[in-house]
């Protein structure tokens, strides 16, 4: 027998290719009778109906780009990995600038109840605010689009980890404080020996779903403010019509996401105890 | 008075509650002396964890003081050493550094070695030399709490705090760390104060035995001399003459007078009776049988 590994890679490799084979047999452009106009090659046939290219059309697309990732040629012509470390950039500094004052700020609530009643009201109403629905008035204020961007990713990834870090400062075990206290530690001690090793797991959770949800924000957010990104390279090739380039990079939205995450998930290991 | 290491005056606790307030032990008198091993029983829920608390400054007294080496003792203090009874190990620190944790506090100006080197040394002293690298999660329960009795001691404080440390481990483990525990007090005389149920224990241990009343509103009733001679261990000191003397007084507190003398006025505010059962006129089966007149017995026992 297997090993359960082995066996779960072969069934993940018999869906993929069942898939595959389903959307490359449903999606063959009919034989052309006639020469086919401009319009109808751009719609992938002659059909009525339009058609998604077939994976063997996107796979060599993809081979196509990926074999030259970082050209430039213009601003609206620029390689798939440009485009990525453009959006990359953005996401990172606007969640290093939202970790920069959450996690701080969530220690505070956490070790304050008063402070946790104080701001719980202002945290419950901007929370649930969709992170894009500051746009206008970010770009009003900004007045600066690449900016905007940049602080909507910020709101988006502060609360994850404000509302994280304030729940595991407040849980840590009061024996572990205790132990604190009758070896005298400081209070700036207590927190950086005993508080944030104990609140860490939960605090790096937080981190992680921020930086999920970061990821999906700025595709959004690229698609409103335009100029680089891989938001905007979607939304340009939609309008260029080219669906090869629209799924491809779609699927290079997935493969980073899951890279940030599985990073995330890596550090979040580091710091794991076991009680 | 002033003589006393440690003297605890008139120390009171109480909750507030719905009907009123509970009083959980009222003027409560009782003095330690340096060097001395002294252990408390009561039935649970007799305050024996809250005593303890305040005498580490956890927690404060509603009223009363607790006077140690000359000062007041206000919050807690590298003086006075805890081990919890559920060992209150740092779960992400190795052996060695749930330890040299402890000592680093209490010498900051420690070398890294001097540090490793001492805290490696008492966790020799518990048997835990081989497991200096694991985690609190990799340890049974009586290592770990070996680790926890090897970081108190290692940072020496004056006074050493037990609450119930033996209470979550099985009979023969218990015994094994009880000898440890010995080992290292007759290395280190430290002056310990430690919480028990086991009777066996506390006559194995202690110099002197605190006996307290049920609560709520519980008293420090009777102080027990354990006259055994030092060095003991387990195997001997039922051989002793004074031992079974000792053991009976203590049970039958336990069974009787506690409950008796919970609540009731006899005693309030003093000090507690000093009894020296081993050394009484009284043979075990008088105490027994006279044990019915309870308040006069104590008085007797201590004459
Ligand atoms: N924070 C609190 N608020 C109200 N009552 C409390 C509080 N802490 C303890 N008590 C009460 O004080 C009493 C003594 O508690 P304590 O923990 O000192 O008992 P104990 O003698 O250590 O018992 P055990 O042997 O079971 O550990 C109990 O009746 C408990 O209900
Ligand atoms: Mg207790």
């Amino acid at each position: 027998m297997a090993s359960l590994n082995v066996r779960a890679t072969l069934v993940s490799l018999l869906i993929l290719v069942l898939l595959l084979g389903l959307w490359e047999a449903l999606n063959q452009p009919p034989a052309a009778t006639e020469a086919l106009t401009e319009f109808e090659l751009l719609m992938g046939g002659a059909d009525d109906e339009a058609r998604v290219p077939p994976p063997s059309a996107v796979l060599q697309h993809a081979w196509h780009e990926l074999s030259n990732p970082f050209y430039d040629a213009g601003p609206n012509d620029k390689g798939i990995g440009i485009q990525l470390a453009y959006s990359l950039l953005r996401v990172l500094t606007g969640y290093f600038g939202a970790a920069l004052i959450a996690i701080p700020l969530g220690f505070v609530i956490g070790m304050s109840p008063l402070m946790h009643k104080a701001l719980n009201p202002f945290i419950q109403v901007l929370r649930p605010i969709s992170p894009l629905a500051w746009m206008p008035l970010a770009l009003f204020i900004i007045k600066d689009s690449e900016q905007s961007a940049i602080f909507v990713i910020f709101i988006c990834s502060i609360w994850p980890m404000l509302i994280n870090t304030a729940f595991g400062v407040a849980n840590v075990r009061e024996d572990w404080i205790r132990v604190a206290q009758t070896h005298e530690l400081s209070h700036l001690q207590t927190a950086f020996q005993v508080i944030l090793p104990a609140a860490a797991p939960t605090i790096l959770t937080g981190m992680r779903i921020s930086i999920g949800i970061a990821w999906l924000v700025i595709v959004a957010a690229e698609m409103l403010v335009g100029g680089t990104g891989i938001g905007y390279y979607v939304w340009n090739e939609w309008n260029n019509l080219d669906l090869n380039s629209v799924i491809f990079s779609i699927l290079m939205i997935g493969v980073v996401g899951m890279v940030l995450d599985m990073a995330l998930g890596r550090i979040e290991k580091l710091v794991q105890y076991e009680e | 008075m002033p003589n006393h290491f440690v003297s605890v005056e008139g120390l009171t606790k109480k909750y507030p509650s719905k009907n009123g307030e509970l009083v959980v032990f009222e003027d409560a008198n009782f003095t330690i002396e340096k060097g001395e091993f002294v252990c408390i029983i009561g039935h649970s829920g007799c305050g024996k964890s809250t005593i303890l608390n305040v005498l580490a400054g956890l927690d404060s007294p509603t009223g009363g003081n607790i006077i140690m080496d000359g000062k007041e003792v206000i919050g807690p203090s590298l003086d006075r050493g805890v081990v919890f009874q559920n060992y209150s190990l740092l779960p992400w620190l190795s052996t060695l550094h749930n330890v040299s944790f402890g000592v680093k506090a209490r010498w900051p100006q420690w070398s890294k070695q001097q540090v490793e080197a001492h805290s490696s040394k008492f966790l020799e002293m518990v048997g835990l030399a081989h497991s200096l690298h694991k985690k609190p999660s990799e340890l049974s329960g009586g290592m770990r709490q070996r680790v926890s009795i090897a970081r108190a001691f290692a940072t020496s404080p004056k006074l050493l705090l037990l609450d119930e440390p033996f209470g979550a481990l099985d009979a023969l483990t218990r015994g094994v760390i009880q000898d440890e525990l010995i080992k290292i007090w007759n290395e280190t005389h430290q002056t310990v104060f430690m919480i028990t149920h086991d009777v066996d224990e506390a006559i194995l241990l202690a110099d002197r035995i605190l006996l307290m009343t049920n609560g709520p509103d519980a008293r420090v009733a009777e102080s027990v001399k354990i006259s055994i001679e030092r060095p003991r261990n387990r195997a001997n000191i039922i051989e002793d003459p004074g031992y079974y003397k000792i053991r009976n007084h203590l049970v039958n507190f336990l069974i009787k007078r506690s409950g008796q003398l919970s609540g009731s006025d006899t005693g309030r505010g003093e000090p507690p009776k000093l009894v020296d059962p081993a050394n009484s006129h009284l043979s075990a089966e008088q105490i027994r049988t006279q044990s019915e007149d309870s308040t006069s017995l104590a008085v007797k026992a201590a004459s």
